[in-house]
C-alpha cells in the first residue's frame, strides 16, 4: 500500500538498528580484569625449580560459567607459563560428560605426558580417567573426585566439609560460644553443599550455645542469592550470624541485606572472591570473614603434573613420589590476614 | 470455542461451496471473533478462571498466617513478595503477549543473562547509567527482533527458533562475562540506590512500581486496543485472522519483539536488585513464566487467557517460595509443592470452566 514511502522508511531503520548494533558492540568490553595468579613460593625445593626434561600436560575442564571456574583455567594456564619446561594443551570447557570424555580421548591421542582433569561430573568421568591411565599416561584428578581410586594417580582438591567446619568454628567462636546461626546454602543437589553444610553443622554442636536457626538453599548466583536472603531476613528479624557458602551468590545476598537495613549481625562467606575480600578489607559491612575454596588448586595441579612427568618428588617430604592424595586447607580469611590472601581472589 | 461459532455460522448460511464462499465464512468468523461485543460474554468464564487461583493464592496467604503469624501477616513481607515477583511478573506479561498469540518463547531467560552482562560490562557502564539501561533494553528488543523475524519471516516453529535463541544468547552471555559476576561500580551506585528503602515512594519500591506499571500498559494494550484484538485473532484462528485483513506476520513479529522488550526492562530491574550482571541470571525464567501464564488460565494454544491471571500465576509462585523459606523447609519441599499447585489450579479452571459451560 505505501510502497512509495515504505523503502526510504526500511532504508532509515535498518540504518539506525546498524548504528544501534555498532554501539552495542563496543560495549561488550571487559578489558581491564587483571587475572590472579598463584606467587612463587620461595620454599618451594630449589632443585625442582630448575628446567628438566620437557612435560606435555593436557587439561580439560568444565565450562567457566562461575567465577571460580574462570580462576582455575586461569591459574593452570598461568602456572604453565611460568615453567620453560612445560607445554599445557588446554580444551574448551564443556559441562556435557560425553563432550568431554570425547576431549580428554583426543588428550590421549595427541600423547600428552599428564593429564589434569577437573571433571564436569565426578561420578561420570570415572571411565575417561580409566581409560587415560591405562594408557600410561598419569591422571591429576582435580577437585570433583572420580569414583575409583584407578581412575586417577593424584588427586588435588578442596575440603569441603572443612570449608563448614572452620566456618562454623570461626563463627562460634567470634560470637563467645552462644547466639544463632542462619546459613545461606549453594545448590542443595550438589554433594559439595551437603557436605558443606555437614561441616557446618558438627562445629556449631560443640557449642551447646549456638544455635542454627535457619537455612536456605540458593543455587550459588546472585538472583537467588538475593531472593533467598531477603526471605531469610524477613524470616529471621533477628540472629547473630550468617553463613553463605558461596562469596558470588553473596553478592546478591549483601544487597538483600542492604536493601533490608540490617546490619546487626556477623556475616561469614565462602570461596574467596575479590569482591568479598575486598569488602573484608574495607571493613564497612557485615562480611567479617570468607573460608577459602582457593583456585589456586589448577595452578598447584599444573605443578604436580610438571613433577610427575618428570618424575620427581615433592620437594618438602621425604618420599620419592608425589602423593596420591592432596587435600588443600580452607583457611579463613579476615581483616588480619587479607592481604596475604587478596592475590589469589577470583573476580 | 471456535468450533462452535463455525457450527452456528454453518447453520445460519448455506455451507460454502466456492473459494469465495469459504473465504467470506472465514473472514466473518475472524470478525465475530474481532467484535467488542463479543467479548461481552467471556468476563464472566475469565473471573470463574480466575477465581480458582485467587483461591489457592487465599490459601496460601492463610498457611502463611497460621504457621507464621508474626512473619508472613506484615507489610514488609507483602512488599518483599511483590518486590521479588516484580522481575519474573514483567517477563511473564511479555510471555502472556506472546502465547495468547498462539506462540512460545523459551528465550526470556538467557535473554535476561545477555541483557544483564551487556548491559554491566566495564565499557557499558562507563557510559552511565543511560547507557546500561539503554543497552539492556537495546539487546531485550535485539533478541526479541531476532526471534520475530525468524518466526514470522523465516517461517521457523517458535519452539525451535527460541530455543536457539536460548542456547546462543546464553552462550554469548557467557562469552562476554567469562563467567565473572560484573558488579555495578561506584560510578552508578544511584540504579542500585533505588532498590534501598531511601528511594521507595510513599512505601513502595520502584521495582513494585515498575512492575504494577508494565502489568497495567499491557492490560490496557490486551484488552482496549487493536493490538490485543488482533493478537487474540491470531492466536484463536490465524488462518481466519490473515482472511480477516490482519498482518499476521507483522503482528507475530511485534508480539516477540514486545517479549524482547519485556525482558530488557526485567533486566533492568535485576541489576537494581542484584547490582550485578551474570550469565546464571534468568535460570529457568521461561518455565517459571510459562508455568505462571498457564495457571493463570490462558490456553497454551493460544486465542485466550488474560493477563489478570498471569500475575496471580507469579505472585503465587513467589508466596510459596516466601512461605517455604519462613518455614524453614527445604528447596525440594517447594518444588514439590509448586509442581502439585500446577496441577491443582489447571484442575480447578477446568472444572469451572465446565460447570460455566453447562450451566450457560
Amino acid at each position: 500500500m505505501t510502497t512509495g514511502s515504505g523503502v526510504p522508511r526500511r532504508g532509515f531503520l535498518a540504518g539506525a538498528s546498524l548504528l544501534g548494533v555498532g554501539a552495542l558492540a563496543a560495549c561488550t568490553s571487559n578489558a581491564d580484569n587483571s587475572g590472579s595468579a598463584a606467587p612463587n613460593n620461595n620454599a618451594q625445593n630449589a632443585a625442582n625449580a630448575q628446567p628438566g626434561k620437557n612435560v606435555k600436560v593436557g587439561f580439560a575442564g568444565p565450562q567457566a560459567d562461575h567465577g571460580w571456574l574462570n580462576a582455575i583455567n586461569l591459574n593452570a594456564r598461568n602456572e604453565a607459563k611460568k615453567y620453560s619446561d612445560v607445554n599445557l594443551v588446554i580444551t574448551e570447557g564443556s559441562n556435557d560428560a560425553a563432550t568431554q570424555a570425547s576431549q580428554i580421548d583426543s588428550l590421549i591421542n595427541q600423547k600428552v605426558d599428564v593429564l589434569v582433569i577437573l571433571p564436569a561430573d565426578g561420578k561420570q568421568m570415572t571411565p575417561a580417567g580409566r581409560k587415560a591411565m591405562d594408557a600410561g599416561i598419569p591422571v591429576i584428578n582435580l577437585d570433583r573426585i572420580f569414583d575409583s581410586a584407578q581412575s586417577y594417580r593424584t588427586w588435588v582438591g578442596g575440603d569441603n566439609y572443612r570449608m563448614g567446619l572452620n566456618a562454623g568454628n570461626y563463627i562460634a567462636q567470634k560470637l563467645g560460644g552462644k547466639g544463632t546461626v542462619v546459613e545461606l546454602a549453594g545448590i542443595d543437589t550438589l554433594e559439595l553443599t551437603r557436605q558443606r553444610t555437614q561441616g557446618f553443622d558438627d562445629a556449631l554442636a560443640n557449642y551447646q550455645g549456638i544455635r542454627k536457626i535457619g537455612r536456605a538453599a540458593a543455587e550459588f548466583n546472585v538472583q537467588t542469592g538475593q531472593a533467598r536472603m531477603a526471605e531469610l531476613l524477613q524470616a529471621y528479624p533477628q540472629f547473630d550470624a550468617l553463613w553463605n557458602h558461596d562469596d558470588d551468590q553473596g553478592i546478591g545476598a549483601m544487597q538483600a541485606i542492604r536493601q533490608a537495613g540490617r546490619s546487626n549481625f556477623l556475616m561469614v562467606g565462602g570461596a574467596g572472591s575479590k569482591t568479598a575480600m575486598d569488602q573484608i578489607k574495607a571493613d564497612n559491612t557485615v562480611l567479617k570473614a570468607t573460608v577459602l575454596y582457593p583456585p589456586t588448586m589448577a595452578a598447584s595441579a599444573i605443578r604436580l603434573a610438571r613433577l610427575l612427568g618428570q618424575t620427581k618428588g615433592l620437594g618438602d617430604l621425604a618420599e620419592q613420589e608425589v602423593p596420591a592424595s592432596v587435600t588443600l586447607f580452607s583457611a579463613v580469611v579476615t581483616k588480619d590476614n587479607v592481604d596475604k590472601y587478596l592475590p589469589l581472589s577470583f573476580e | 470455542m471456535s468450533e462452535q461459532s463455525t457450527e452456528s455460522a454453518a447453520v445460519e448460511q448455506p455451507p460454502p461451496v466456492d473459494e469465495t464462499a469459504r473465504v467470506e465464512a472465514a473472514a466473518a468468523q475472524a470478525a465475530e471473533h474481532l467484535a467488542p461485543g463479543r467479548r461481552f460474554g467471556l468476563p464472566r468464564i475469565r473471573e470463574v478462571r480466575n477465581l480458582g487461583l485467587t483461591g489457592v493464592l487465599a490459601a496460601l496467604v492463610v498457611v502463611g498466617a497460621v504457621t507464621k503469624p508474626d512473619q508472613f501477616l506484615r507489610l514488609d513481607n507483602l512488599i518483599l513478595i511483590l518486590t521479588l515477583a516484580s522481575i519474573i511478573g514483567v517477563v511473564t506479561v511479555g510471555m502472556t503477549f506472546v502465547i495468547i498469540g498462539g506462540g512460545i518463547d523459551l528465550s526470556v531467560g538467557a535473554i535476561v543473562a545477555l541483557a544483564t552482562v551487556w548491559a554491566t560490562t566495564k565499557a557499558t557502564q562507563g557510559y552511565g547509567i543511560g547507557g546500561i539501561v539503554f543497552t539492556a533494553l537495546a539487546v531485550g528488543i535485539g533478541c526479541g527482533l531476532i526471534n520475530g523475524l525468524l518466526i514470522a519471516y523465516g517461517r521457523m516453529v517458535a519452539f525451535i527458533a527460541t530455543i536457539a535463541m536460548l542456547a546462543g544468547a546464553r552462550g554469548l552471555a557467557i562469552q562476554i562475562s567469562g563467567g565473572h559476576t560484573q558488579t555495578v561500580n561506584a560510578k552508578n551506585q544511584a540504579l542500585v540506590d533505588l532498590g534501598y528503602k531511601d528511594s521507595y515512594l510513599l512505601g513502595i519500591p520502584p521495582l513494585v512500581l515498575i512492575f504494577a506499571g508494565v502489568a497495567v500498559v499491557g492490560w490496557i494494550l490486551l484488552n482496549r486496543t487493536t493490538f490485543g484484538r488482533h493478537t487474540f485473532a491470531i492466536g484463536g484462528n490465524l488462518e481466519a485472522a490473515r482472511l480477516a485483513g490482519i498482518d499476521v506476520r507483522r503482528h507475530t513479529l511485534l508480539l516477540y519483539v514486545l517479549s524482547g522488550l519485556c525482558c530488557g526492562v526485567a533486566s533492568v530491574m535485576l541489576v537494581i536488585l542484584t547490582s550485578s550482571g551474570a550469565s546464571a541470571n534468568g535460570n529457568l525464567y521461561e518455565l517459571d513464566a510459562i508455568a505462571a501464564v498457564i495457571i493463570g488460565g490462558t490456553l497454551l494454544s493460544g486465542g485466550r487467557g488474560t493477563l489478570f491471571g498471569s500475575v496471580l500465576g507469579v505472585l503465587v509462585f513467589t508466596t510459596i517460595s516466601d512461605l517455604f523459606t519462613l518455614n524453614n523447609l527445604s528447596t525440594a519441599a517447594q518444588q514439590i509443592a509448586k509442581g502439585l499447585i500446577i496441577v491443582a489450579a489447571v484442575l480447578v479452571q477446568r472444572r469451572a470452566e465446565l460447570a460455566e459451560r453447562t450451566s450457560s
